[in-house]
């Protein structure tokens, strides 16, 4: 195997025509675009890891006064309103991006262009939510910001409005790069590929894609009722004109909880390729993990209500969403168990990533195990609004999602940059966050079940929290060096890493078989699969010998049958090869920042008619204008 | 040249050989831009355009976002406080008239019907841009002429759209004027904002369809565009659905 050229050689080629700055403005290549959302999403990362620390300095001991009660809100609900849509979703998408066409045998996602609006929708909409905090004018009213408490009556500043319209934003960017990835993997699979033979990173990703097309309209149509009644006086959510105060916990669970499985799914998927690529033996039960990602995503959509067994719905509606709450679980505890077995017999290289992903079995089950405690209707109205509501779904996030989103950093660094992270750093930074996450979080069971509620800014010392608070925020504290020793990693690896080969982990997936960094055009000739493995029939076939195989892709050479399958050590440029390439092109950008703008001037109406019509009008001559200027331009320049 | 890469050294024939298949995507564009060259044919895995995929996982989602508008409003029905009210009578505060129920069903059918005949002239649209290339059977009347005119039934989609706004501006208006407006009640807010929705889906269609039309007058629709069209129908007729269904729960069934 060679090894890759010293530096990354593709990002000046990839255009052909821009440099620098440019390059990342007009990029439609779907690995460009994917770095972009991960450095972007790790920044929100960092920044809601800060007001999260800010918190916790805060709770410190009784009666501290680092912030203000009404700061403190704004800390809370920025806080989980940024990891949620900024880091969590985001980071995901850097790994839909950068993976699933390479997972796929593609050249690119099925549209491009869209593909970076996605990212400049996500981009500005995050400035958007995020600069008030600056100012102190931030979102208040908690990541769930429940109706009537979020209208004009009870929360009159421009605070929810931020929230409100930012929250429109980025489901904007949400719901387009669903529809693209969702068509991808429908429609770009390398010949072979049906669907049982699809990487199990981009199965899980593509139910997450139904889930966002699914759940998210939802959401929107909560949050324009929100819009209308603060903007227009409009009554959705307005009790004395006989609205239902419960209109918008409805709306807001039934896109909330498949949500959380939307976090949660794409690290799954993380860490279905981590392990067997690490254990050295296939991943254990694969239809079944596939059939059990899909039973997740379907029950999803029916167990919102047990975020709501507080609210008094009787005992028909708590009985059903207890249940189906209870049913859930048995898909989420059989990938559990479908990884240990996938470890189990395996000689394990315990590589950063490899490290994480257990860390993931270990906390989720322990999330998953205090989700059932609450899925039960007594049991939850003792925990619900306590910091035990807290450490559970911190132990499915943090321990969940970010472990896995974690082991796919270390994993597929050497893939995205030629280079290895560096291995003690990445297990100085594992062992670090374990034991920080575990301190942090863990106590929070305990001041919850002796009745702490969450988001008091607060508390009176001797009701029997004090030690436990202590102890959180000494883990918070903890978890800062964690990170920093990360972002020293990944920063310093890029230049200085040791150099890795195209298969820099022995994998046996497609994105494997192409140099590293991958060139523009991905792989050289359109593979042909036929199995789950196609790398490890080439390397290992003693380990895929239990795995369906077809003829197709099988070239016939008397005595043995070979796979038509190679690792591609060499990097072109797509003019070399004539392979035709999506030209570079500024008009997402201008489409996405034309609807930011157009967002502004709503917002500004109440404070300034002026200011806000004119925001309107001139954020929608951009939006239609470059649009209109988008879709009649073609995709592909000619060679 | 081909024959070599950037630093001079020479790409072996296995890969130039195997290479060269086109980028596995669509190209999303409605102009026409290969000129002399031909069109490249993309691989995709079900042998469908990849917009044709898209759109309807784009319907799909639209069908969650309907489905949460006519649920609220079913939610909602019947609990508004103050009147004006669909389907029953309701006192003015103001003069202590009464007034009768608001809903005008035999306008909103002729709408109905008008939104109905242009889901009609869509598919004699599609038809038509299909079947461009298709000589005129000898002898062929005018019948056979208008059928074939892909203009003439992409007008009548439009103008049909634009009609059903029109009756939909007129009902707007003639509420207001008996007091109905988006913040009198329950009733209005659910019933301008998920009506509302529906039209700007409709307004949206029109200014598609208008396109279409302005490029068939440009250059010529012809099958080559038939996917372009077939999508622009696909949303049009869903849009069309979307509305039997409102029609139903919100006119025709009284409380
Ligand atoms: C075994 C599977 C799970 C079960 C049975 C479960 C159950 C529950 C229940 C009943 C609640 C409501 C508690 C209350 O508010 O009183 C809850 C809250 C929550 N769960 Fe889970 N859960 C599970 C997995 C997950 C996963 C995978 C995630 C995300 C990755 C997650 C994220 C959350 C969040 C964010 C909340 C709190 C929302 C809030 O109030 O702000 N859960 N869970
Ligand atoms: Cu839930």
């Amino acid at each position: 195997m060679a090894t890759v050229a010293a530096s990354p050689t593709y990002a000046s080629h990839a255009t052909g025509e821009k440099e620098g700055i440019m390059a990342w403005l007009t990029t439609t290549d779907h690995k460009k675009i994917g770095t972009l959302y991960l450095h972007t999403s790790l920044f929100f990362f960092i920044f809601g890891g800060l007001e999260a620390v800010l918190m916790r300095w805060q709770l410190m001991k009784p009666n501290m006064t680092v912030v203000t009660a009404d700061q403190f809100n704004q800390l809370f609900t920025m806080h989980g309103t940024t990891m949620v849509f900024l880091a969590i979703m985001p980071l995901s998408a850097a790994f839909f991006n950068y993976l699933i066409p390479l997972q796929l045998g593609a050249r690119d996602v099925a549209f491009p262009r869209l593909n970076a609006f996605s990212y400049w929708v996500y981009l500005f909409g995050g400035l958007f939510i995020t600069i008030p905090i600056f100012g102190w004018m931030a979102p208040n009213g908690g990541w769930f910001a429940y109706a009537p408490l979020s209208g004009r009556t009870y929360s009159p500043g421009i605070n929810m409005d931020f929230w409100v319209l930012g929250i429109q934003i980025l489901g904007v960017s949400s719901l387009a790069a669903a529809f693209n990835f969702a068509t991808t993997v429908i429609n770009l699979r390398a010949p072979g590929m049906n669907l049982m033979r699809m990487p199990m990173f981009t199965w899980m990703s593509f139910v997450t894609q139904f889930l966002i097309i699914l759940a998210f309209p939802v959401i929107t149509i909560a949050l324009v009722f929100l819009q209308f009644d603060r903007f227009f006086g409009t009554n959705f959510y307005q009790v004395s004109a006989g609205a239902d105060p419960l209109l918008w916990q409805h709306l807001f669970w039934v896109f909330g909880h498949p949500e959380v499985y939307i976090l949660i799914l794409p690290a799954f998927g993380l860490v279905s390729e981590v392990l067997p690529t690490n254990s050295k033996k296939p991943l254990f039960g694969y239809p079944v993990m596939a059939y059990s990602g899909i039973l997740i995503g379907f029950l999803g959509f029916g167990v919102w209500a047990h975020h709501m067994f507080a609210v008094g719905m009787g005992p028909i509606g708590d009985t059903v969403f207890s249940l189906t709450t209870m049913l859930i679980a048995i898909p989420t505890g059989v990938k559990i168990f479908n990884w240990i077995f996938t470890m189990w017999g395996g000689s394990i290289r315990f590589t950063a990533a490899m490290k994480f992903a257990i860390g993931l079995i270990a906390l989720f089950t322990i999330g998953g195990i205090s989700g059932i405690s609450h899925s039960s209707p007594p049991s939850d109205l003792q925990q619900t609004d306590t910091y035990y509501i807290v450490a559970h779904f911190h132990y499915v996030l943090f321990g969940g999602a970010i472990m896995g989103i974690f082991s796919g950093i270390y994993h597929y660094f050497p893939k995205m940059y030629g280079r290895y992270m560096n291995e003690t750093l990445g297990t100085w930074h594992f062992w670090l966050n374990f034991i920080a996450m575990n301190l942090t979080f863990f106590p929070m069971h305990f001041s919850g079940m002796l009745g702490m509620p969450r988001r008091i800014y607060t508390y009176d010392a001797n009701q029997g929290w004090d030690t436990f608070n202590m102890i959180s925020t000494a883990g918070a504290f903890l978890l800062m060096p964690a990170t920093l020793i990360f972002i020293y990693n990944f920063f310093s690896s890029k230049k200085g890493g040791e150099p890795a080969p195209p298969n820099a982990w022995d994998a046996a997936t497609l994105e494997w078989s192409i140099p590293s960094p991958p060139p523009e055009y991905n792989f050289a000739k359109i593979p042909v699969v036929h199995s789950r493995y196609p790398l490890w029939d080439l390397t290992h076939p003693e380990r895929t010998k239990d795995v369906p195989h077809t003829d197709a892709g099988m070239v016939h050479t008397g005595e043995h049958d070979v796979v038509d399958m190679h690792i591609e050590t060499e990097t072109f440029t797509a003019k070399q090869l004539g392979i035709p390439m999506p030209s570079a092109t500024i008009k997402p950008f201008w489409t996405a920042l034309g609807m930011v703008i157009m967002f502004t001037g709503l917002l500004m109406m109440p404070h300034n008619k002026t200011a806000g019509y004119a925001g309107i009008g001139v954020g929608a001559a951009m939006l239609v204008g470059f649009l209109y200027a988008w879709l009649t331009t073609p995709l592909e320049e000619h060679h | 040249m081909r024959a070599a890469d950037s630093a001079g050294r020479p790409i072996p024939s296995s890969v130039l050989s195997l290479g060269a298949q086109p980028l596995v995507s669509a190209n999303a564009h409605a102009a026409p831009a290969h000129g002399g060259h031909e069109e490249h044919h993309h691989y995709t895995t079900t042998g469908l355009d990849s917009r044709k995929i898209a759109i309807w996982a784009f319907i799909g989602s639209e069908c969650m976002l309907f489905a949460s508008l006519i649920s609220t409003y079913l939610i909602y029905k019947g609990r508004s406080i103050v009147g004006p009210f669909p389907h029953t009578a309701w006192t003015n505060p103001q003069t202590g008239q009464v007034m009768k129920p608001i809903l005008n069903i035999p306008v909103t059918s002729a709408s109905t019907f008008v939104l109905l005949m242009s889901s009609l002239a869509m598919v004699l649209a599609l038809a038509a841009v299909e079947n461009k290339d298709k000589p005129l059977p000898a002898g062929a009347g005018l019948g056979d002429r208008m059928l074939a005119s892909s203009k003439l039934w992409l007008w009548a989609t439009c103008l049909l759209g634009a009609g059903f706004l029109a009756f939909q501006a007129y009902e707007f208006t003639s509420f207001v004027h008996e007091g109905l407006t988006i913040k009198t009640n329950l009733f209005g807010s659910t019933f301008f904002t998920l009506t509302g929705f529906h039209g700007a889906h409709v307004t949206a269609g029109v200014i598609w369809l208008g396109t279409l039309l302005a490029i068939d007058y440009k250059r010529g629709l012809g099958p080559k565009d038939a996917l372009n069209v077939d999508i622009a129908a696909l949303y049009w007729h869903f849009v069309d659905v979307v509305w039997i269904a409102i029609f139903t729960l919100l006119y025709l069934i009284p409380d």
